[in-house]
């Protein structure tokens, strides 16, 4: 493909994901996932893994990091070049920001007025549950692959991410760890690459 | 000290910094930049929840919509523009130089190890905040039906995220607009 093309398609997919993500940086995973992944083919699902693991273990918004990430990745395959890499992914991450850039300058001028509003909480009350479903969807699609053939679905599981049965007792841990001990993230993950060099 | 006169250069400086000791999304940077900020009296300690119910409300990324809100009310536009790249240049350059190694890396054995470990776990790690959402929010049947819908249709059909929101910004506007105009 050329170029030019990529890098505009780059720019309008990031522009939308960060006009679209309401409820925070998991929503926002989820439509990273709907479009870089499911949509585009940019990535495949296990480097997608890779990122938001990569970006859980660095400083800044799960967001910023997926698109700089992205946006380096997927120019820097298809050209061969580093240089047009950063470009890809100051592009990328730009792209991400300006709409919040409009959006929360057009809010702050009807600040009081937007935020008491009766219209604001009932519109919230319908997004919440909805992005609960997103990023639930996000997970779903991290460990099961559905493909339709003539309206009938087949189910694989994604075997880059849950090669044995080891996969599954270590997803079951690191809930287990997560959910109920509070054990911080970042903790799990160092726990999970230990685990890897000792099992595999 | 009077807001005015805060330099760009200072804003920018500042956020780089709260931007690159956030491990952990929006919420672990709330208490850094209470911190950072109230220390130089630049915001007070009642306008910070202002703040964060702004930015969780406005579209992308919160740690981002913290700096645009934060860099306005010291200098308007363009202080809101050193907020954010202040915000997001230390991330930036970090993944950068992730991603631009991580291509020779990937090949390792150790690294395939690592990772064949990583993976699994961090799914768990989206799943966790997932339920703690959920029940949180999810409090009527319709609002689980709303949650169960838009997984099935995302997971299952490859139906776009985006469209999931636009249809549900449109009907709950719309829903909610008729019902206040009636009961009036």
């Amino acid at each position: 493909m050329d170029t030019v093309t990529l890098f505009l398609q780059l720019f309008g997919t990031f522009f939308l994901i960060g006009a679209f993500t309401i409820g925070g940086g998991y929503a926002m995973l989820s439509l990273i996932q709907g479009e870089v992944v499911t949509a585009h083919h940019w990535i495949t699902e296990s480097t997608f893994t890779d990122i938001v693991a990569i970006s859980q273990m660095t400083p800044g918004p799960i967001g910023i990091n997926t698109a700089t990430y992205v946006g380096y990745d997927v120019v820097a395959q298809a050209t061969g070049s580093h240089f047009l890499g950063v470009c890809g992914s100051l592009t990328a991450t730009l792209a991400l920001v300006i709409p919040s850039f409009i959006l929360v300058l057009l809010i702050v001028r009807f600040y009081t007025k937007f935020r008491s509003s009766v219209l604001f909480e009932g519109v919230m009350g319908w997004l919440r549950p909805a992005v609960v479903g997103l990023i639930g969807a996000a997970a779903v699609i991290l460990i099961v692959r559905t493909t339709w053939c003539q309206g009938v679905p087949t189910f694989t599981v994604v075997e880059e991410n849950f090669p044995d049965w080891k996969s599954w007792v270590l997803l079951a841990a690191a809930f287990a760890a997560s959910y109920w001990g509070k054990v911080n993230p970042i903790l799990v993950i160092v726990a999970g690459a230990v685990l890897g060099l000792l099992i595999y | 000290m009077d807001k005015k006169n805060v330099p760009l250069w200072q804003i920018f400086a500042v956020f780089a910094r709260i931007g690159a000791f956030t491990i952990g999304g929006g919420y672990a940077m709330i208490p850094i930049i209470q911190n950072e900020m109230s220390r130089r009296g630049w915001i007070s300690e009642e306008e910070l929840p202002d703040i964060v119910a702004l930015s969780q409300s406005a579209p992308g990324v919160m740690a981002v919509n913290i700096s645009i809100f934060a860099g306005y009310r010291l200098r308007g536009v363009k202080g809101s523009i050193a907020a954010t790249l202040g915000s997001i240049t230390p991330s930036f350059c970090i993944i950068l130089a992730i991603a631009m190694l991580f291509t020779s890396f990937k090949d390792n054995p150790w690294v395939i190890k690592a990772f064949k470990g990583i993976r699994p776990v961090v799914i768990s790690l989206i799943a966790v905040p997932m339920v703690d959402m959920a029940r949180k929010c999810c409090k009527s049947w319709w609002a689980w039906a709303l949650a169960i819908g838009a997984l099935l249709l995302v997971a299952f059909l490859n139906v776009s995220p985006i469209y999931i929101i636009l249809c549900v910004l449109v009907v709950a506007f719309g829903y909610t607009y008729y019902k206040e105009k009636w009961t009036r």
